[in-house]
């Protein structure tokens, strides 16, 4: 048996293995390039007071995790029972992103909406469904154009960005959080950077 | 980024194929009395058509990210409105095409692109073809400098016999097969 | 009680296609002629039972029986009924029975249309094709079961996927089916002639209409598909560079490097183990793309809704069947040197010079649909890769291709004067270079790769001409009707095919280069203009469809004063998905399309319009009409006419020839 002619199985053996082990990986789930780099400045207008606004710098000193959330996001009442039993448990503080709560919705048409009016009635759809399915944000800001989710680079809600005391992101978690991602991989960076602090 | 020529006086012997060409393809080069802009003109849907082109033609190499498999510039999807906006605001704002680029690889990584950037991990990407090919021509000058010295084709004759057989053990077996 | 009658008969066919898979190998292997008998009623009787199974399929889909899963979440009640006959193969479990059934009806057809192939030969390909037959068919009952009751059913379904309600439908996943499952025959053949060490000019030339007949449909399949593209998606684009196109374009790459290297190794005995592993290797690609449709590892528009065990289910088949034919490759293959001797300036040389360089280009589409994954798998990152990479590696790679096509037909078979190929050719390439140049400034765009496209296409349709004009010349003295007449099918159709890549390649230059568009907000009375046409709004009127409501804006489209067309483009909401469609609305025309799509309402009540120009587009799919043209010219050449019939001189004439 000549070599040259193992050459074809050599090489779709190598494919194989990739194809198999592309098995295991998801495709849709792209890695952030900010995980290491400062979070980028925000100052949003607070859902609570929105008069009142939040800045990053506000943060500066805490380790906490910021969830982008919205009304219309099926995904996020699937995790949202657990923010709810996890601020409870008051190992971190859990900010929230209100993401494009008015226009985000594809049943509205906020074209042609003023932004005052649009932001009254995030205001107002926001609160409902955090009175509904119970509040565990120390705050929740209004990113109503969606401008800061661009910043972070967030394409699909529910996402979660660990940020620890010197506002670098740490890690970055897409789609909901379970008991087991928080366990298994959260929960230990969150104590780590608590300790390093 | 084509060169855009228009056919010059320089150029008059090739008129007439200008000429035939172009009425092929319904006019594009030769001037037409095209009317002018009037009360009845729609208007464009962006306010500068210039920039929205180039918008489009930027957004064309930019990867939608919650669709599956789409360009910013086709995507219907609200990211992909937003992300068109951006590109829209910056290039209003002058910012050049590099900068935009950047803007979008420091939020959603290399992945946006569509044409990955040449760097360590993407050599073998860009220069494997190339390398493919020298390996075939290679492989190619070796098989045809070794044919031209093989001999001619000497068939032996249990070969032949056997070809034969082949395609002469057809006949009965395929009597069979037609009842 | 009619969705078991169609999973039982499914499973009937599962099992005959394990006889058909066994009993014919081992008759071969011990010269039983009774058992190698077996294979032919096996195949024909699976093919019954995977039709049966398949009118019951389409039975519960066109009467809405809801409490069949698959029905239920791909049809409606107010479906039109051939969208409800075409959703059956519109998602993953009822094209996979397409895909049994392509397999099955080109498995009866060897039965049918090789009745002289040698007994023993036949039974192994019957049997390679019972193996792969029986490995679609158990994957479709273990993991895709097409005939899963939903209990209690649906009051409604949720209607097939509005993209997919479109004429495109019907026809373009079976004839691409048709294509990629074709090539199991060339591979079948392929290993049955490896298993039994026979790999000659007869192997050749029983496999090569085959081939040919399989690269046909692949042609016709992948045309279709991007021209429904074009007018699907509402932009005017026809070719994406998506990871399921190219799955579907690599199989016809090597597919086009097979069909030349069996000609070869038919008439000249050379290349036997290249062209093995070409057959291998098609067909190998043809199964990486079902994979990589249905495993969810690549991320693409068309993929079907993703399951890791059907991936893992596949990838076993794949590692099954190409790992075991590459062994056997490895083992059989070192023996099979020889052939004839060919000078550096022959016909073989070109025609295997076309075979490396389709195989690179082959290769890398390969590597760029790829790459993502390989990078992701080492954890070096995630990238994209589109057509921006492929037109900056595909061009280039194929210009010597195109080149080299019209130089390969002058050359003599052995040995030729290359001085002579270049008398002979020069003249035709210094007109075309100049031929391209002078065009783009013509149409007034003067870039690399107009001219280069406007050259090439010249090369080639000028290089036609003469190479007809040669072969006229042949025969002095004779009548030119006796002439014409005397050329064969086959030189017809390879004649044909190579003008199909001309054609092609002007209209991908022409549409590449000038095309036009333009995004307007009209309303009634209002004109817009592009490209020396006028377009002029009517208005918008609403209007419902059978499952589906829709705004439809009326344009006139006027040119120097008079009006050439009226076009209606659409935007349609699907009520049961409530999923916004543009139907888009052209005027097709020999030299260019004008390709309307109606886009949203403003708030003034004006729509927004998207006019599209697109020059000389309907010669991208002329091209690939005169491709499959010349496929069934070359495929209906007498000789393999002659070797389908039983007369015994014709048969003794092939085996001198072929000898």
């Amino acid at each position: 048996m000549k070599a040259k002619f193992l050459v074809p199985l050599a090489l779709f053996v190598l494919l194989a293995g990739f194809l198999a082990y592309g098995l295991t990986l998801n495709p849709r789930e792209v890695p952030s390039p900010l995980v290491d780099k400062p979070a980028p400045a925000f100052s949003l207008a607070r859902l609570d007071q929105p008069d009142q606004r939040l800045d990053l710098e506000q943060m500066r000193g805490k380790v906490w995790l910021l969830n982008v959330w919205a009304s219309w996001c099926v995904a996020c009442r699937q995790e949202h029972p657990f923010l709810v039993e996890l601020s409870r448990r008051d190992i971190v503080p859990i900010i929230g992103l209100n993401y494009k709560e008015v226009r985000g919705d594809g049943e509205i048409d906020a074209r042609g909406m003023a932004l005052d009016a649009e932001t009254a009635l995030a205001v107002q759809r926001a609160r409902g469904w955090l009175q509904a399915h119970g509040d565990p944000y120390t705050w929740s800001v209004l990113d109503i154009d969606g401008r800061v989710g661009i910043d972070y680079g967030v394409y699909g809600v529910p996402e979660t960005f660990l940020i620890d005391r010197n506002g670098v992101i740490r890690y970055k978690h897409i789609g909901p959080i379970h008991d087991a991602v928080f366990r298994d991989v959260l929960l230990p960076k969150i104590e780590e950077l608590t300790r390093a602090g | 980024m084509p060169v855009e020529f228009r056919t010059g006086a320089w150029l008059r012997p090739l008129r007439g194929l200008a000429v035939v060409v172009s009425l092929l393809v319904s006019g594009v080069a030769i001037a037409e009395s095209v009317p002018g802009p009037n009360a009845q003109s729609a208007m464009p849907a962006a306010e500068d058509a210039a920039l929205e082109a180039r918008v489009k033609a930027f957004a064309y190499n930019l990867r939608c990210l919650v669709c599956q498999n789409e360009t910013i510039a086709d995507s219907r999807a609200p990211l992909a409105l937003d992300l068109r906006e951006q590109v829209r605001e910056q290039f209003a704002a002058g910012k050049s095409e590099s900068e935009v680029r950047d803007f979008m690889v420091s939020r959603y990584g290399d992945f946006v692109l569509y044409s990955p950037p040449l760097k360590a991990s993407t050599l073998v990407l860009w220069f494997g073809p190339a390398l493919l090919l020298v390996a075939g021509g290679a492989w190619l000058a070796y098989r045809l400098r070794s044919r031209q010295r093989e001999q001619a084709p000497q068939l032996s004759d249990e070969e032949r016999e056997r070809a034969r057989a082949l395609l002469k053990g057809s006949q009965p077996n395929s009597e069979e097969s037609r009842t | 009680m009619i969705p078991e009658l169609g999973h039982f008969a499914l499973i009937l066919a599962l099992v005959l296609s394990l006889v058909q898979a066994i009993v014919p190998m081992v008759g071969a292997h011990r010269n039983r002629m009774a058992l190698m008998a077996v294979g032919r009623p096996a195949a024909q009787g699976q093919l019954v039972f995977i039709v049966i199974a398949f009118v019951c399929l389409t039975w519960a889909f066109i009467e809405s029986d809801f409490s069949v899963r698959l029905a239920a979440t791909n049809s409606h009640t107010d479906t039109p009924l051939i969208y409800k006959i075409t959703g059956v193969w519109g998602n993953h479990e009822g094209s996979l029975l397409l895909w049994a059934m392509s397999l099955s009806m080109w498995t009866v057809a060897v039965t049918v249309f090789s009745r002289n192939l040698p007994e023993a030969f036949m039974a192994r390909v019957l049997g390679v094709l019972g193996w792969i037959s029986a490995g679609f068919i158990s994957f479709t009952l273990v993991t895709s079961n097409p005939f899963e009751r939903l209990l209690p059913g649906a009051e409604q379904g949720r209607d097939l996927n509005p993209l997919l309600q479109d004429p495109g439908m019907i026809i373009h996943p079976p004839l691409l089916y048709m294509g990629y499952v074709g090539f199991s025959v060339a591979f079948a053949f392929a290993i049955a002639a490896l298993l039994t060490g026979r790999l000659d000019a007869a192997w050749a030339r029983w496999s090569r209409p085959w081939t040919i007949v399989a690269w046909v449909f692949l042609t016709a399949g992948i045309a279709v598909g991007s021209g429904w593209a074009y007018y699907e998606l509402g932009w005017g684009g026809w070719w994406f560079w998506d990871p399921v196109e190219n799955a579907s374009f690599m199989p016809w790459l090597l597919g086009t490097a097979l069909i030349h290297s069996l000609a070869v190794t038919e008439k000249r005995g050379a290349f036997r183990s290249w062209t093995v592993l070409l057959a291998i290797g098609t067909f190998s690609l043809s199964l990486l793309g079902t994979f990589l449709v249905r495993s969810g590892v690549i991320t693409s528009v068309h993929a079907f809704a993703t399951d890791p065990t059907r991936g893992l289910y596949i990838l076993a088949l794949l590692v099954l069947v190409i790992g075991v034919s590459l062994v056997l490759f490895a083992w059989r293959a070192p023996k099979l040197a020889g052939g004839g001797s060919f000078g550096l300036v022959s016909r073989e040389a070109s025609l295997l010079g076309n075979n490396v360089l389709l195989a690179v280009a082959c290769a890398a589409v390969l590597l760029g649909t790829l790459y993502p994954l390989f990078l992701d798998a080492l954890n070096m990152g995630k990238i994209s890769v589109g057509a921006p990479y492929f037109e900056a590696t595909f061009v280039p790679l194929m210009t010597p291709v195109v080149i080299l096509m019209m130089i390969g037909p002058f050359v003599r078979w052995k040995g030729d004067d290359g001085g002579r190929i270049m008398r002979k050719l020069a003249l035709t390439g210094l007109v075309s270079v100049v031929l391209g140049i002078a065009i783009a400034f013509a149409i007034g765009h003067v870039s690399v790769r107009t001219v280069l496209g406007l050259a090439l296409a010249a090369w080639v349709v000028l290089g036609s001409m003469q190479l007809l004009r040669s072969r006229l010349a042949e025969r002095p003295g004779v009548a030119g009707m006796v002439r014409l007449r005397g050329i064969p099918s086959a030189w017809w159709g390879m004649w044909l095919a190579h003008l199909g890549v001309g054609v092609f390649v002007i209209g991908v230059t022409m549409v590449g280069s000038l095309n036009a568009d333009l995004d307007v907000k009209m309303s009634e009375g209002q004109t817009a203009e592009l490209a020396g046409y006028t377009f002029t709004f009517r208005g918008a009127t609403e209007r419902a469809g059978p499952n589906y409501d829709a705004a439809t804006a009326i344009v006139d489209v006027d040119r120097n004063g008079r009006q050439i067309a009226t076009l209606t483009p659409e935007k349609r909401i699907y009520r049961a998905q409530r999923m916004p469609m543009t139907e888009s609305s052209i005027d097709v025309g020999p030299f260019r399309d004008i390709y309307l799509s109606l886009g949203e309402q403003v708030e003034s009540g004006a729509w927004v319009v998207s006019i599209h120009y697109r020059p000389f587009i309907l010669w991208v799919w002329l091209g690939c009409v005169l491709m499959g043209l010349g496929g069934i010219f070359a495929a209906c050449d007498r000789r393999y006419r002659r070797l389908a019939e039983r007369t015994a001189p014709a048969t003794a004439a092939n085996a001198k020839q072929a000898g």
